[in-house]
């Protein structure tokens, strides 16, 4: 398999212990659920593809993306994108700023602005560029984070129990617009949650952990 | 530069210059106590140096001085800092308290002491508005308060700039220790508020700030510039007989100042080991205190005392800059009038034009100095996040070191060193010098708020394909702004502060705000002394007051940092 997500035998340690073993190929547009109750260590694994496993765990395993082994790459190399429960956009950027910072570089400032805005448009943000990500409700937050990331032209996306501190009306909204969004772009998605409504609404393979 | 390479070695530099000078110096102060001088034409070993010592007839009265001086102001302030924390935190006047606190952290210990021996002099600002209605007095009385022969008010100096370190360090200190639970169950058991946070909270408290407690009863027992200010002249504290004996021009004298160093540090280290032995009584007495239910009777009275007694530290500095400033404006001012008859702008004409040099001098320095230790200390934090490093305990302890030992150990040693290695005095070696006291604290101020940041930040921005650097640049520290320009200011107070590295290492050369204004102690002259001391302040209050200021208006559109 050439295009996608592949985790080859991952197992992830802590202190000789295992937590945890994948061994699954996320085709473009597919998703895969890993489901468990907390503490069993699904951030590791998230941790382990953007490269950012704290030294205390190990990892064996390898973890293709695209074709390309990106197991030892430097996590500004991977072209992962990842979305975590809370939006994390960046509090000394303005919204628009925020977008700037994951547009991949190039074309002129008017073009980038006008790519910006367009990004803003299609989640319903149009004119929010010079606000304050501090003034944005929890949905328009989230609405920026997932656009932030897009335009990065990530090759995969992660999604780290992303909808957990939405309130269950915004939660289907945003839930729909993540995968929709992903699917248009044909982005292998790995998604780590311990909500069934959440492994539901992506309807495809689930993996269960520990419990 | 290759960032890769070079990162990694940032954290062995630091502890080179934080550590290095301590070891050069306290080797450079171990050869000439016994007798090694080659500069001087004396070739060891030899113990006559440490006979000299021991003939002095003020010794015994000096080594007590440190002693008591070093005892009594780390206890007095430790017990006001606990007491007031365990009745009030939490409560109104104590956030008043915290608001102070900075302005009175950054107060530098000269300027401290200037102002509170203008305070409680027999001629004094208290003596002035109590006269002659209440004491009845048109002369100042014939009193020794100010450079008394116990040390008293000297201690009282010191412990009127502790409490607030102190302060400090325990709120930080508080966060981690769950103190309002255990206080309120402590409550619900019917214990009074402070009897349950010494039983509950107070161990927890006391094993996180230990390291600076150290370093207050060293500093205390080792300290030059309060010491000349308000400590006694026949004998002088140890530290400050040291200083004179280094100042001789008889080479030979310095023999004896080294061997009077070498003692001041195994005193200091004997006061560590007493503390240490103190603690454990206390700990068992506690322990007994705990097990026998008491619920605490005197809480109200105590918890009221502890709270006028840290007013009293606070009003005394705040107080003493308010009459450095009258004296700097005042013309003609007689005894016992509460005010001068008139204000002028003469003073500071006439002494105006050698503080801007001297003010110079100190900002060069100090700048220099604060900007090396935050890029020393950004790249250790920075090293330590990306190579995944984490520093243990004892670690911690190399921090403290070069505050443990005291400077007059090591730093007359350092200057004997420098000079038998024929390495000129001046700017430059002042500088290393100020380095060494200067890292630790902005290390330990940047520290916490640089390891607390949110690191899925730079994972987001890592998957955003920012590089490392890109990280560190572009996300990381604008976040870190303000506690990045607080850490600033404290690097630049602690040298604007420094006097005996000032002193000794630029072989009397370098000329900054605060030696300058403790060479005129001696003096007397007020007036001068009330505009060098404002000086100083204002050299270390200016820096905080723009930590404040400039992310309050970079950031003025970002909620999201304004209380970060």
């Amino acid at each position: 398999m050439d295009k996608g997500l592949a985790l080859r035998d991952v197992t992830i340690t802590k202190g000789g212990v295992p937590l945890l073993s994948v061994n699954h190929d996320i085709a473009p547009g597919e998703v895969l659920t890993v489901m468990g109750p907390s503490g069993v260590g699904k951030s590791t694994l998230l941790a382990f593809i953007t490269g950012t496993l704290a030294p205390d765990f190990t990892a064996t395993g390898e973890v293709w993306l695209d074709g390309d082994n990106i197991t030892h790459a430097a996590p500004h190399q991977r072209r992962v994108g990842i979305l975590f429960q809370d939006d994390l956009l960046f509090p000394h950027l303005s919204v628009g700023a925020n977008l700037a910072f994951g547009l991949q570089p190039g074309g002129s400032a008017t073009e980038r602005k006008a790519k910006i805005e367009e990004a803003l448009n299609e989640v319903g943000l149009g004119g929010f560029a010079d606000r304050d990500p501090a003034t944005l409700s929890g949905g328009q937050k989230a609405r920026v984070a997932l656009m932030r990331m897009l335009l990065s032209e990530p090759c995969g996306l992660l999604l780290d129990e992303p909808f957990s501190r939405l309130d269950a009306a915004l939660r289907a909204q945003v839930r729909d617009m993540v995968f929709d969004r992903a699917r248009a772009r044909q982005l292998p998605v790995l998604m780590v949650t311990h909500d069934a409504d959440d492994a539901q609404a992506a309807g495809e393979v689930i993996v269960t952990l520990g419990g | 530069m290759n960032r890769r390479r070079f990162l990694p070695i940032l954290p062995i530099l630091t502890l080179l210059a934080m550590l290095g000078p301590v070891v050069a110096g306290l080797w450079g102060t171990l050869l000439p106590a016994f007798g090694h001088l080659p500069a001087a034409g004396l070739t060891g070993p030899s113990l006559d140096p440490f006979r000299d010592l021991f003939d002095w007839a003020g010794l015994p009265r000096a080594m007590f001085l440190s002693i008591s001086t070093g005892l009594l102001a780390t206890s007095i302030s430790l017990a006001i800092v606990m007491l007031i924390t365990a009745g009030w935190s939490g409560t109104k006047p104590f956030r008043a308290l915290e608001r102070l606190l900075s302005p009175l952290l950054s107060v530098p210990h000269a300027a401290a002491a200037f102002g509170l021996a203008f305070l409680i002099a027999p001629s004094g600002w208290v003596s002035r508005l109590l006269s002659p209605v209440v004491t009845g007095w048109d002369r100042p009385p014939d009193l020794l308060i100010v450079q008394d022969t116990w040390g008293l008010t000297m201690t009282a100096g010191l412990i009127v700039k502790e409490v607030p370190f102190l302060l400090l360090i325990t709120l930080a200190a508080l966060g981690q220790a769950d103190a309002q639970r255990s206080v309120a169950i402590s409550q619900a058991l019917g214990y009074g508020r402070v009897t349950g946070w010494l039983k509950t909270v107070f161990p927890r408290v006391y094993a996180q700030i230990r390291p600076p407690i150290y370093v207050v009863l060293a500093y205390s027992m080792s300290v030059v510039d309060v010491a000349v200010i308000l400590g006694p002249n026949t004998p002088p504290s140890l530290s400050v007989q040291i200083v004179k004996w280094m100042s001789d021009p008889d080479l030979a004298m310095r023999l004896e100042g080294a061997a009077g160093a070498l003692l001041q540090l195994g005193l200091v280290i004997g006061a560590l080991v007493f503390w240490r032995f103190g603690e454990f009584a206390i700990g068992r007495l506690g322990a007994r205190w705990i097990a026998s239910g008491a619920r605490g009777k005197l809480d109200g009275v105590v918890a009221v005392g502890a709270l006028a007694a840290g007013t009293i530290c606070a009003l005394s500095v705040l107080l003493g800059l308010v009459v450095l400033t009258i004296w700097s404006f005042a013309g003609f001012w007689g005894f016992p009038d509460a005010f001068p008859d008139a204000f002028t702008w003469r003073n500071w004409m006439r002494f105006g034009p050698g503080t801007l040099e001297a003010l110079g001098e100190t900002a060069l320095i100090a700048i220099t100095v604060a900007l090396v230790a935050l890029i020393l200390t950004i790249g250790c934090l920075e090293a330590e996040y990306r190579f995944g490093l984490s520093f243990s305990q004892r670690a911690v302890w190399l921090l403290y070191l070069p505050l443990l030992i005291p400077q007059t150990a090591f730093l007359p040693g350092l200057q004997t060193l420098m000079l038998s290695l024929g390495a000129d005095v001046g700017r430059i070696p002042v500088m290393l010098a100020h380095l060494v006291f200067v890292l630790p604290y902005v290390f330990l101020s940047l520290a916490d708020p640089f390891r607390a940041w949110d690191s899925r930040m730079g994972t987001i921005a890592a998957a955003l394909r920012a590089s490392p650097n890109g990280v560190l640049w572009r996300v990381r520290l604008p976040m870190l702004l303000r506690p990045i320009l607080t850490a600033l200011a404290v690097g630049l107070a602690v040298s604007v502060g420094q006097y005996l590295a000032t002193l000794l290492i630029g072989g009397g050369r370098v000329a900054t705000l605060t030696t300058e204004a403790v060479a005129l102690a001696s003096g007397g002259d007020r007036r001068a002394i009330g505009v060098y001391g404002l000086m100083q302040t204002g050299a270390a209050l200016v820096p905080f007051a723009l930590a404040l200021l400039i992310p309050a208006v970079v950031w003025r559109n970002r909620k999201g940092l304004r209380h970060g």
